[in-house]
């Protein structure tokens, strides 16, 4: 018998929490738009290769170029496109973002759960560790994770162009953006892992949790099937808006210099060329910081109308 | 003239999921010196009736959509904010139900209690404290003096209930509103309670209109009774008219529905077996007496007498015998905290049940039975004793072995909104027990199973694939029934499991769980703080007072013949419709 | 209370033990070291250096001398760029980065709770709208772009401040208005959303019904309640806003702590790495105290004898 017999054996099928919820995202117009606009931004970015011209190539003839054909938002100090040269540096913002948050969410959850459901020694030791890497200066020490791991991965990709054949320019441009994943990823679950630990905690009080280990379901089944699926929905709600915070964490970095070097490019490293020219040609600084921000505020919206359609509370901050 | 006059009161709330009608042409009145108790179900209106008078509904989703409400000459529904601030606190006010949640936990007991005076009256503080620590003396809060500077939650339930009836108080007011101001109380303090309240009327000459979902309260307390059924008032008149000789069938079948202490039915009368509805093409909803209400009445009250009590005949070896149970909780004894604590829930009880019998286990809260409910289920870690089941100590059973008695032995809990994963289907709910210990061949002779499990426990097949949420209170708890049912138990925990259900809801629970019982001759382990549906449901009753048994014997013997002081106390506490 | 405070400094040590070591691996696990890069000096002279400095001793034997050293006599150590003690280059620029971050701090919450507040009150009106709008404007666009922008329109094209510099008390505005805007928008959300989990209470509904005016329950009732995870939020701000304030001070070239620290990332310098990697770490330690403590007694159910 398939799902469809089924449906109509017993009836129609139910609404489950997360039909529910998506039919209240549907009506936030402010949250389906700005989910809209992230997808637009990510196809952008990502298939910009195709359509626009060469980011790096210089054309000293052209700097300073105004809107025109081939360089749909004008040119730079060094006459490259602006258009090509914002969804290029689009690219690497929002992979640093995407990529770092799921490594954060992949550590959060396990150590979250794991402490919420183990208790007692375990929750305390794990507890006390997250409360401990909580004062400590986080910023900083991202920056100083992020220098050590640039030099590990300078090494492994000389050995990687060496001995596996890789493309020397391409597997600089990827060693240059991995320390960033994981020095954010590395230190951004500690949120993640204390929302998780009290979402577990309360599920382990509710009754339904209860009747699971009076029905004798195993350890296992009860955290897998009971009590992770339930913890899902802040978890989401949390990590579309650890995205936004990445993003602007990759951007201060580089800003500093300490982040994505050239010839890779980012938002961050686009603004700060372009704050240098801000009082004669503020376009430089305006269009990648329109980019920047805008796909800042829709993935805040999103979260924030996720959070709504989801009905969690307290998942921010 | 009356102290208040409703009018055709209309309170509407307006959402995107379209209009309901909370209050619809409510009319009723009230005098100086009387408690009228507007008593009715969840979703009646009785409570929004209550927060229209002093326009305490949050505008929109709520809207006032007609009537009037006079009193001293005013129409409160009309009245300019800062006129009707003047009145509210100081003419009337109101009592809520739950003093936890309705106390500022950020400020003193003292300082919330004498705010009412300072608002309204041009007095010192001093005056105002002065005459605040007298209010909470006049309703029994001992030593108001030196607690007064407490915070509410340095009060206990009751003690908090006083400060609330203090606050309310304290200006002399003409009427109070009282919220089901009892609900969240023990009987011994629920008691004292009332007793507080007629005597302000009896000494003050104050008004009250006292809300409450519980008859025996109002029977008690009150005057004169208005019924309210989804936002309509349906009877009212004096308290005795409306026990003694109700005339609307929804009136009769609350009544009937309810069990007393002087119960005799084997399966209880529901409202459905008094009342039809029928809705209107407009919406509006017809009640009419089913024309069959005195045949229904009457073949239940014939079982009465052939269904006999077949629990009686044998069967009397015992097959659960719990011994010395002890369950201690500790806590702090963290890094330089202070030093453990322990809570004594469970001190040293013995029960034994015999096979298809029920046991009750009757406390106040915070006594300790639903911690040996959990014991016994190995829910919860034993400090000592032993729990022999069909001659196997629980207790000392590894875990791994565990799993043929979770078979054997369920539970159901209070909460029926938080006893289903909310993530899973109904039939994906029923189907895991089964699943897990391995019952049925395959998974059609399951899905079988399932159906027919729900039809058992009265739900249709066509609930298989929705979700918890899609279900009323009363259907989700015949779902956990059903769920136990699934792995086919012999012995069944119900742990306050019709406490949190409105009174018609609460009889089709029992009803069902009697039901099941003769079917199936299952065994119960019946918890619960109310002492009339406990003796509606036990043959033999254990009372339980700070983790021990202080009485145990059979339902007859206790209620009729109580031994000890503690136990005459619970049984004079409960309210109860005499006249 | 003072079971808590012994309790919360001793975790505080721990806390910053623990820092200490991350951050001394971490500047090991650095290639080279401060002198390697240096093609002018003679390898002699660079093998003196490292004498000095204690440089070339054990891992381990570096690990305890540093730490003796902050125990027994407070002292950080010497930079090795700056030739310098580094107490004493802490010591000159946290005053500084001081008055920058309470500036800054002082502008969040002064103008974050009023928008926090009328938002919560009025909500779903226009106060509210456009009083979050302000906030995710303000988390969603960085100090890099506002700083720039600022000193364009305020002292470039109305000649109201300089440009940069640290000279003149007006000098403080523009960096702190810049450094505190993110923490406004925060402030705002958090107290918005306090202020309406409040006011959804029970007992807003008692003091409703007790008469009391608008205003009155907001004051007495909700605030000190909804102001909490603000409160809490404002510690950890505060230290963050001294920490994390290098980009403005980099834009207005204020000389604060953040220059230090970027410089010493840069120039591979030890200890001065080390030493302000320490001190803000101390400051956030402090900082997350005095918060509980405040939430202490803002909250009568919070007993901060039982941890």
């Amino acid at each position: 018998m398939n799902a469809a017999d089924n449906s109509h054996a017993h009836g129609k099928p139910g609404n489950s929490l997360w039909s529910d919820a998506y039919l209240r995202l549907r009506k936030n117009r402010l949250a389906l738009a700005s989910f809209w606009f992230v997808m637009l931004m990510l196809t952008l970015c990502f298939v910009a290769a195709w359509f626009c011209p060469n980011p790096d190539k210089i054309d000293l003839e052209n700097k300073f170029a105004g809107s025109s054909v081939s360089h749909l938002l004008g040119t730079d100090q060094l006459g490259r496109d602006i258009f090509a040269r914002t969804l290029f540096g689009g690219q690497i913002s929002l992979l640093v973002g995407f990529v770092a948050t799921t490594l954060a969410i992949g550590i959060g959850v396990v150590i979250g759960a794991a402490s919420g459901y183990a208790g007692g020694r375990t929750d305390a030791v794990l507890m006390r560790g997250v409360d401990t890497l909580f004062a400590i200066p986080f910023l900083v020490v991202v920056i100083v994770l992020q220098v050590v791991i640039a030099e590990q991965t300078k090494d492994a990709s000389g050995w990687v162009v060496d001995n596996w054949g890789w493309d020397k320019k391409l597997t600089s441009r990827i060693a240059n953006i991995i320390p960033l994943f994981i020095a954010l990823g590395l230190f951004g679950w500690l949120t993640l892992a204390r929302i998780v630990r009290a979402q577990v905690l309360s599920l382990k009080e509710q009754e339904f949790v209860e009747a699971a280990k009076a029905l004798g379901y195993s350890r296992f089944r009860i955290l897998f099937r009971h009590i992770i699926p339930n913890t899902l929905g802040p978890t989401v709600v949390y990590a579309t808006l650890t995205v936004p915070g990445f993003i602007m964490y990759e951007a201060t970095l580089s800003y500093l210099g300490l982040g994505v070097e050239a010839p890779n490019s980012s938002w961050g490293i686009l603004i700060r060329d372009g704050a240098n020219f801000l009082e004669t040609e503020p376009q430089l600084l305006i269009i990648p910081g329109l980019f920047f921000s805008l796909t800042l505020l829709a993935l805040n919206f999103l979260g924030d109308g996720l959070r709504d359609a989801l009905d969690v509370k307290a998942a921010k901050d | 003239m009356s102290l208040l006059d409703i009018k055709n009161l209309k309170t509407y709330f307006h959402t995107r999921a379209g209009t309901t009608r909370a209050v619809d042409d409510v009319s009723f009145s009230i005098d100086k010196g009387e408690i009228v108790g507007v008593v009715g179900e969840s979703g009646s209106g009785k409570s929004v009736t209550c927060h229209t008078l002093l326009g305490l509904l949050p505008q929109p989703p709520a809207k006032v959509e007609g009537g009037s409400v006079t009193f001293d000459g005013n129409d409160l529904l009309d009245l300019p904010s800062p006129l009707l601030r003047a009145i509210r606190g100081k003419r009337i006010s109101m009592i809520f139900q739950d003093p936890m949640s309705c106390l500022n936990p950020y400020l003193t007991i003292l300082d919330q209690v004498a705010e009412p005076i300072l608002t309204h009256e041009d007095v010192t503080k001093d005056q105002a404290e002065g005459r605040a620590i007298e209010m909470m003396k006049k309703v029994g809060i001992r030593d108001a003096e030196k607690r007064a500077r407490s915070y509410p939650h340095e009060f206990s339930g009751g003690m908090r209930q006083r400060a609330m009836i203090a606050m309310a108080l304290v200006t002399n007011p003409d009427l109070i509103l009282a919220d089901e101001p009892t609900t969240a109380l023990d009987v011994t303090v629920q008691a004292r309670i009332l007793r507080v309240l007629r005597d302000l009327r009896d000494d003050l000459g104050v008004g009250v209109i006292f809300v409450s979902h519980d008859l025996g309260v109002i029977a008690e307390v009150a005057d004169r009774v208005v019924v309210m059924y989804k936002g309509k008032v349906v009877e009212q008149g004096s308290v005795e008219s409306i026990f003694e000789n109700p005339s609307h069938p929804y009136v009769k079948g609350l009544l009937a529905c309810r069990p007393t202490f002087e119960t005799k039915f084997r399966i209880l009368p529901t409202v459905d077996d008094f009342l039809q509805t029928e809705e209107a093409p407009d919406g509006s909803l017809g009640l009419y007496e089913r024309p069959d209400a005195e045949a229904r009445l009457a073949e239940l009250k014939r079982q009465i007498d052939t269904g006999g009590n077949p629990k009686e005949s044998g069967q009397n070896e015992s097959f659960l015998k719990v011994k010395d149970l002890r369950v201690h909780f500790t806590s702090g004894g963290g890094l330089l905290s202070k030093p453990h604590e322990t809570v004594k829930a469970v001190d040293g009880v013995d029960l034994s049940i015999s096979k298809g019998q029920t046991l009750g286990l009757v406390g106040e809260s915070g006594c300790g039975k639903t911690t040996i409910g959990r014991a016994i289920l190995r829910l919860v870690k034993l400090t000592a004793g032993s729990v022999v089941y069909d001659e196997t100590n629980l207790a000392d059973l590894p875990p791994s072995e565990l799993l043929p008695y979770r078979k054997r032995m369920q539970i159901i809990f209070q909460d029926p909104y938080a006893s289903l994963n909310p993530r899973l289907t109904i039939e994906q709910a029923l189907i895991e027990p089964m699943k897990v210990h391995g019952l049925e061949p395959n998974r059609s002779a399951r899905r079988d199973k399932v159906v027919e499990l729900l039809e058992e426990v009265g739900l249709s097949v066509d609930h298989l694939l929705r979700y918890p949420h899609e279900f009323s209170g009363g259907q989700r708890q015949r779902l956990c029934v059903a769920r136990s049912l699934a792995v086919e138990p012999e012995f069944l925990v119900c742990d306050e499991c019709v406490s949190a259900m409105d009174v018609s809801v609460q009889a089709q629970v029992l009803n069902l769980l009697r039901e099941l019982q003769e079917k199936r001759n299952l065994t119960y382990l019946f918890i619960s703080h109310d002492l009339s549906v406990v003796k509606f449901m036990s043959d033999e009753i254990a009372v339980m007072r700070q983790g021990r048994i202080e009485e145990f014997g059979t339902a007859t013997d206790i209620y009729e013949n109580p031994q000890s002081d503690y136990t005459r106390e619970l049984l004079d506490a409960v309210p109860r419709a005499d006249f | 209370m003072l079971r808590f405070i012994t309790y919360r400094l001793l975790q505080g040590i721990i806390v910053l033990i623990a820092l200490y070591t991350i951050t001394f691996f971490l500047i090991k696990a650095m290639p080279g070291d401060p002198f390697t890069g240096e093609k002018n000096i003679a390898e002699e002279t660079k093998q003196l250096m490292r004498e000095k400095y204690g440089l070339n001793e054990s891992v381990f034997h570096q690990y305890f001398l540093y730490l003796k050293n902050v125990f027994t006599e407070g002292s950080l150590g010497i930079s090795t760029s700056k030739a310098h003690s580094v107490n004493e280059m802490i010591g000159q620029s946290f005053p500084v980065s001081c008055i920058l971050g309470l500036t800054a701090l002082s502008f969040a919450i002064g103008l974050g709770v009023p928008i926090g507040v009328a938002s919560a009150v009025r909500k779903n009106s226009w106060i509210d709208y456009s009083g979050m709008a302000l906030a995710m404007v303000g988390i969603c666009v960085p100090a890099f772009t506002v700083g720039p922008l600022l000193q364009i329109m305020l002292s470039m094209k109305i000649p109201l401040f300089n440009v940069a510099g640290w000279e003149t008390p007006r000098d403080v505005i523009l960096p702190a208005i810049t450094l505190g805007l993110v923490t406004t928008a925060y402030i705002a959300r958090l107290t918005r959303s306090g202020m309406l989990e409040i006011l959804s209470q029970d007992y807003i509904r008692t003091a409703h019904a007790k008469g009391l005016p608008v205003s009155r329950v907001v004051c007495k009732h909700a605030l000190r309640g909804g102001l909490l995870p603000a409160v809490a939020y404002i510690g950890p701000a505060f230290a963050a806003l001294i920490s994390g304030s290098f980009i403005v001070e980099t834009i207005f070239q204020v000389p604060g702590m953040g220059q230090h620290f970027v410089n010493a990332t840069k120039a591979r310098d030890p200890f001065l790495l080390q030493g302000v990697v320490l001190f803000f770490g101390l400051l956030i330690v402090i900082m997350n105290l005095a918060a509980d403590i405040l939430t202490g007694f803002l909250n009568p159910r919070v007993r901060l004898d039982q941890e």
